[in-house]
């Protein structure tokens, strides 16, 4: 019971603080760093929004917060602190049993496919009185009826839904009940997994307005992932962006758009083009991402930026504090030698220094 | 538009596509999948189609490919009529179809030489061996897949998403096609090569005249790959024009409701009230009974009694823009303009 001992806390507000996470798939021959040495704060009520590609390592991030990651996954160091009433657990270390107390009760998770995460021949109702039973064994049959009204109600779904099956449900209904399912138990941390990524643009917009008003009213915190950082410039307050199984840049929604300073951030947020500003020509990010197997020795950017200079070759790059045009200490951090003042980069390309208004 | 009429390269005039289903307890129903669409291709220009998810895109796509026959309604090919007949090789020397998914249009077993060699001697285009080996080289070498000596032996599970829908054009364009239809052609690919894709697509428009179809549900990438703008809901085509003018200044409640709901990072770190315009809406109909007249009244802020009893006539705002709202019959336009 290690991990229940309990830890002086220094901060009130934080939830969820991840130290140096690695995550390796264990293979026959050799291993695979798919999240390495992460290091994440998240506070009550916040939503964290995490952004990068195939293969950048979210997934894999989300599975290991949540603890549902299965072999050849491992997590082989750092520790993922929790508070928990008034304890911080280290989720690393707890076992399935304890696991079990938490989980819907303190973290819940949403995932992309709601159909699959649905039983498929219970009634909705009866999988609303699932979780609700086990969490709270003497819950009276009425009372279940009465909270699932009420939860179905949060997203906006009818009370005659409860008695269909999934399959009578549309897509954005059913992410919809996911979302209010995991929100049953009134849990502190709900992580959500590209949850509007199957479902239509006019359903993604009523989703994540359905999410940022039950934020308000209910005050959960969100780490929500996906590949799309343009949707979260718009829902989360900080992002953090992923890059071969590591976090290249973090910091608040307003710098990620107005200042990134990390050139793949920059690349990625140029890879969306304008809805309502001037078309200009966009390039994207030349090449492809790196395999995970054949990591360069420096910056796994490398390959990819236009920027790189020697020290990129030869080294990787650690999160450095950045200035940014906005605030000076709110957190801006990126992975990028061309700000680290110690290495005599080469003059910083104005893209990367400007800031631009909105 | 210009006032001279250009042949379009494919057209679909007034085509309309019923399924006959079976439901859960067998009986037969009719999914009312396109209803009565037109859409004109052009060389050297592109059309976005744009709609949700059953708003008939694909079918409608599908029709154009000669996938199977319409309902009712023509499909012309250069201005020749072509429905009625089934479509054979040559039709789809001149009509290529790109699907979303490059990682399942592609042989697994076979190298990516094979793959488009297979296309060019099918369509004779490839006299010899060496020839069509040249030929390979020089399509890989159009899509930018360089160099095109090594992609030529790779296995398509040896490539990125982003490469194997480069050999998917690739073997489109080995057939000489005059038309490419895109089914959301990068809604798979990763973020950051997706621009790739569709500077490639842009360039095979402006250097080879080629009509395109772009396919996709994300208005955005629609403004900056094309020129026109058509969206369907429902299996209806409800407005069109020029892609700046549908998207800033939509015409039709449906267009406005698809703009306000795409992500726009920059509105970001506005407010959070612009996400509640949306969010009492409800979804697409079923189209197995649609609702009657025009198809988004159920949802629409503005329906009046004649949007439930019939479909509004094609009201032409100028410019080639034109709409499917009774709002314009009924002098109303002003109030799609308010904010």
């Amino acid at each position: 019971m290690n991990a229940l001992a309990s830890v002086p806390d220094p901060d009130d507000d934080l939830l969820l603080d991840v130290r140096g996470l690695t995550v390796e798939y264990a293979m026959a021959e050799r291993s695979v760093t798919a999240c390495a040495d992460i290091d994440l704060q998240l506070h009550r009520g916040e939503i964290l929004g995490v952004a990068g590609e195939s293969g950048s390592g979210k997934s894999t991030l989300i599975t290991a917060l949540t603890r549902l990651q299965r072999p050849p996954a491992v997590t082989t160091a750092g520790q993922i602190l929790l508070q928990y009433e008034n304890r911080r657990l280290d989720l690393v270390q707890l076992e399935e049993k304890q696991l079990r107390a938490l989980r819907w009760n303190t973290v819940s998770i949403v995932l992309q496919s709601a159909m699959d995460a649905l039983n498929p021949v219970m009634r909705l109702g009866a999988q609303f009185a699932d979780v609700l039973r086990e969490h709270e064994p003497r819950i009276s049959a009425d009372s279940i009826v009465a909270r699932t009204r009420e939860l179905l109600g949060l997203v906006g779904i009818p009370d005659n839904r409860m008695r269909s099956y999934p399959h009578e449900l549309s897509g954005g209904m059913r992410q919809r009940a996911m979302i209010a399912l995991a929100l049953a138990c009134n849990p502190g941390l709900v992580v959500m997994d590209e949850p509007t990524t199957a479902v239509d643009v006019v359903m993604q917009r009523q989703i994540i307005g359905q999410i940022l008003r039950l934020r308000q009213r209910l005050g959960f915190a969100v780490v929500f992932v996906t590949h799309d950082l343009s949707l979260l410039l718009e829902l989360a307050d900080r992002i953090a962006i992923m890059y071969a199984g590591r976090i290249v840049e973090i910091g608040t929604s307003a710098d990620i758009y107005a200042a990134p300073r990390h050139p793949y951030t920059r690349g990625l947020r140029d890879s969306f083009p304008p809805l309502h500003a001037p078309l200009q020509k966009l390039s994207g990010i030349p090449g492809t991402p790196p395999d995970l197997n054949e990591l360069p020795v420096g910056c796994p950017f490398e390959p990819r930026c236009t920027h790189g200079f020697d020290a990129c070759r030869s080294d990787r790059p650690e999160l450095l504090s950045i200035r940014s045009g906005s605030s000076q200490a709110n957190g801006h951090l990126a992975a990028c030698h061309l700000h680290d003042a110690r290495l005599q980069p080469p003059a910083l390309p104005t893209e990367l220094s400007a800031h631009v208004d909105r | 538009m210009s006032t001279v009429e250009a042949t379009a390269a494919l057209e679909a005039i007034n085509v309309t596509k019923h399924f006959h289903v079976r439901d859960s307890v067998g009986s037969g129903a009719t999914v009312h999948a396109v209803e009565n669409v037109t859409l004109r291709l052009l060389p050297g220009r592109i059309v976005a189609l744009v709609g949700e998810s059953g708003s008939g895109k694909t079918t409608l796509a599908r029709l154009l490919a000669q996938f199977y026959p319409v309902t009712s309604g023509d499909v012309r090919l250069h201005g020749q009529p072509v429905s009625g007949k089934r479509a054979g090789k040559d039709y789809f020397r001149q009509v290529q179809l790109i699907f979303q998914d490059p990682f399942g249009s592609l042989h697994p077993g076979h190298r990516v030489r094979y793959n488009l060699e297979r296309a060019l001697r099918i369509h004779g285009h490839a006299k010899s061996r060496a020839d069509a080996r040249d030929q390979s080289i020089e399509l890989l070498e159009r899509v930018s897949l360089i160099p095109a000596r090594e992609f030529l032996d790779k296995f398509p599970h040896e490539l990125s998403g982003g490469q194997r829908q480069r050999v998917v054009i690739a073997r489109a364009l080995a057939v000489q096609p005059s038309v490419l239809l895109g089914d959301e052609p990068i809604s798979m690919l990763d973020v950051s090569i997706r621009l790739d894709m569709l500077n490639l697509l842009a360039r095979l428009r402006d250097e080879e005249g080629l009509a395109l179809l772009y396919i996709t549900h994300d208005i955005a990438s629609a403004r900056y790959l094309s020129d026109d703008v058509h969206v369907m809901y429902a299996g209806q085509m409800i407005e069109a024009g020029p892609k700046d003018e549908v998207i800033q200044t939509p015409m039709h409640p449906y267009t406005r409701l698809l703009v306000e709901a795409s992500p726009d990072p920059g509105r970001a770190g506005r407010s959070d009230g612009v996400f509640d315009e949306t969010a009492m809406l409800g979804e697409p109909p079923n189209l197995v009974n649609p609702p009657s007249g025009c198809r988004f009244h159920p949802r629409c802020p503005f329906a009046m009694d004649e949007c439930r009893k019939a479909f509004p006539d094609r009201t032409d705002l100028g410019n080639g823009h034109w709409a499917h709202c009774w709002l314009h019959q009924k002098g109303r336009t002003a109030e799609l303009r308010t904010t």
